[in-house]
């Protein structure tokens, strides 16, 4: 079945196969790296070191995001999983006293470089919050907001992109008579799709999920979880999750990160199945984290 | 136990007995001014000008010479002490510069009024050549609301959560589209709380204007930003010590107080009632 699987992916990523006869050969089912052969990445880090301060809290960190694949960072509090997150679309540099070294690839261009607009990257790399955080402002100025700050103006258009932003988020059945009352008074897991929908409306690239489902009960979860695998069709998506069940059921890929180290980072069903790192199995199996 | 329980009764009725105090002096404040200047207000009281050397007639110039100068003291300090509150707390780097102006500007809220009037009178009746104006006066009034207004914006800017910053930036809004679409309306109850509180103070300050805005009479009712104003406050000043019939001027004096209470009240109503309106629109 991952045969399959994977000879699909490879078409659909338009990899010559002449190039990876070799690994073909080989028995795919343990062949983490296989997915390495595939598509660009969407995303990637190189040798990327970031400090608070003196701190350091990420080492060395060199990782590609494949486009249309979901890719899970887990790993115990406090290792690094959200810090790094957060460098994808800068969000780091709100926090002041942080340093950063190496290289951040959007589709082969560094984001780091001092030509790149950070708000012209966030609209390209979106990002869904731990905690729901809907403006203040109701659930239709809420989806609107990216689109008028990017600059469109047509009331119809705002409104079409609205509305195909909440059918996207899986929320447009139920909230569609409330588009005019405060996004504060929808429920928790409602405020997340919202959230989503609000990522949406501006069209990104990427969308960074930093740990979405934190504050939601298991039924929110549950539906947040079906629209990732949906978005997943059209979008990169990288998510920070503390359940392991959670990176299981929605990613294609993992990566395990431990204070500040990646490290291993593979397909999902191998890292859960049969991780090479001795860590990377403690953390699995619940010794530790 | 039972000791454990007499002293909570004991310190649960101290503060019972503090809030009532509290409410003894307010009441009591409010009954006495009432009660003897109830007698004094009728609509002429309210509509005409003072006449026969301040013993009759009304304060309509002085109310409306208040109404100006505590408008155009807000309409100056509001921009001024919201921006400034802005920078302080979104752009300015954090550090000991900040903490050093954040002291500064607490303690200039302590600055004696009169201090303010003496300032006002060098720079602006003197120096800007304003004169003895509702201009001077207001910007006199202005700068004494200021601390009031910084403070009041930067509490209430520093309490928008963290998170509606960082959700607006990730949508690739730039820092002040953040700040002018998402904090400021977020932050816009508090704000007005400290614009309720600097013209409760502004309205009622009579130092400030001694000397840059207010005359015990003028003729006529103010045309321009450029004119001697009368003011409530100091109307009453005035009355109680000027004149030669105090028993007439004690009667307007009391009725005065009475207007300018209801004034301030009333402005502070409706700032109350906006905000609220704000926070039901904004806090679900």
């Amino acid at each position: 079945m991952h045969n399959v699987d994977y000879e699909a992916q490879m078409k659909t990523e338009g990899f010559h196969p002449s190039l990876v006869k070799g690994p073909v050969g080989v028995n795919m089912n343990s062949l983490g790296e296989a997915d390495m052969f595939g598509a660009e990445p969407k995303i990637s880090a190189r040798g990327v070191n970031f400090y608070y301060g003196s701190k350091r809290a990420l080492n060395n960190i060199s990782i590609g995001f494949q486009p249309r694949r979901v890719t899970a960072i887990i790993g115990p509090s406090g290792c690094g999983k959200s810090t790094f997150i957060r460098l994808l679309n800068r969000m780091h540099e709100l926090v002041p006293g942080t340093r950063l070294e190496g290289e951040i690839l959007l589709d082969g261009l560094d984001i780091l470089s001092p030509a790149c607009d950070p708000a012209e990257l966030r609209k390209r790399v979106g990002m869904v919050f731990q905690k729901p955080n809907p403006f203040p402002k109701s659930v239709f100025e809420n989806v609107a907001y990216g689109l008028e700050v990017n600059g469109v103006t047509d009331k119809r258009l705002i409104e079409e992109k609205v509305v195909g932003s909440l059918k996207k988020a899986a929320l447009w059945g139920e909230i569609k008579d409330r588009l005019k009352d405060s996004a504060l008074g929808l429920s928790g897991g409602q405020q997340q799709r919202l959230c989503i929908a609000r990522c949406l409306a501006v069209s990104p690239e990427v969308i960074l999920f930093d740990e979405p489902c934190a504050s939601l009960d298991p039924i929110s979860t549950g539906k947040i979880e079906e629209l990732i695998l949906e978005l997943k069709k059209d979008y990169t998506i990288v998510i920070v999750t503390h359940n392991m069940q959670q990176a299981a059921r929605v990613s294609d890929r993992t990566a395990f990160f431990l204070m500040g180290d990646l490290i291993e980072e593979g397909r999902t069903d191998n890292i859960f199945k049969a991780p090479r790192d001795r860590r990377t199995e403690d953390y699995i199996t619940g010794r530790f984290g | 136990m039972r000791i454990r329980r007499i002293a909570q009764k004991i310190g649960f009725s101290a503060l019972a007995a503090c809030m009532a105090a509290n409410i003894i002096f307010l009441g009591g404040i409010i009954f006495f001014i009432a009660s003897r200047g109830l007698g004094a207000i009728s609509w002429e009281f309210l509509t005409q000008a003072p006449r026969d050397s301040m013993t009759a007639g009304g304060v309509a110039p002085a109310l409306l010479g208040t109404f100006y100068l505590t408008l155009g003291a807000v309409v100056f300090a509001l921009p001024l002490g919201v921006a400034c509150a802005v920078y302080l707390t979104e752009y300015s780097p954090k550090g000991w510069i900040v903490n050093v102006l954040r002291i500064s500007i607490n303690n200039l809220a302590g600055v004696p009024s009169v201090v303010f009037g003496l300032f006002g009178l060098t720079v602006f009746v003197k120096y800007a050549g304003f004169g003895v104006s509702i201009l001077s006066g207001s910007l006199t009034l202005g700068i004494l609301a200021l601390p009031v207004i910084i403070s009041a914006s930067q509490e209430a800017l520093t309490a928008v959560p963290q998170s509606i910053r960082e959700a607006s930036l990730a949508l690739g809004a730039t820092q002040w589209e953040t700040i002018r679409r998402v904090v400021l309306p977020a932050a816009l109850p508090g704000i007005l709380t400290g614009v309720i509180l600097s013209v409760g103070r502004v309205a009622g300050e009579t130092a400030p204007i001694l000397f840059t805005a207010a005359a015990f009479y003028v003729k006529g009712y103010p045309d321009s930003p450029f004119s001697e104003v009368m003011a409530l406050p100091y109307h009453i000043y005035a009355l109680m010590t000027e004149g030669t019939h105090p028993v007439e001027q004690t009667r307007i004096a009391y009725g005065s107080s009475l207007i300018l209470i209801a004034l301030v009240l009333s402005v502070s109503m409706l700032a109350i009632f906006i905000r609220a309106r704000q926070r039901k629109t904004y806090h679900a």
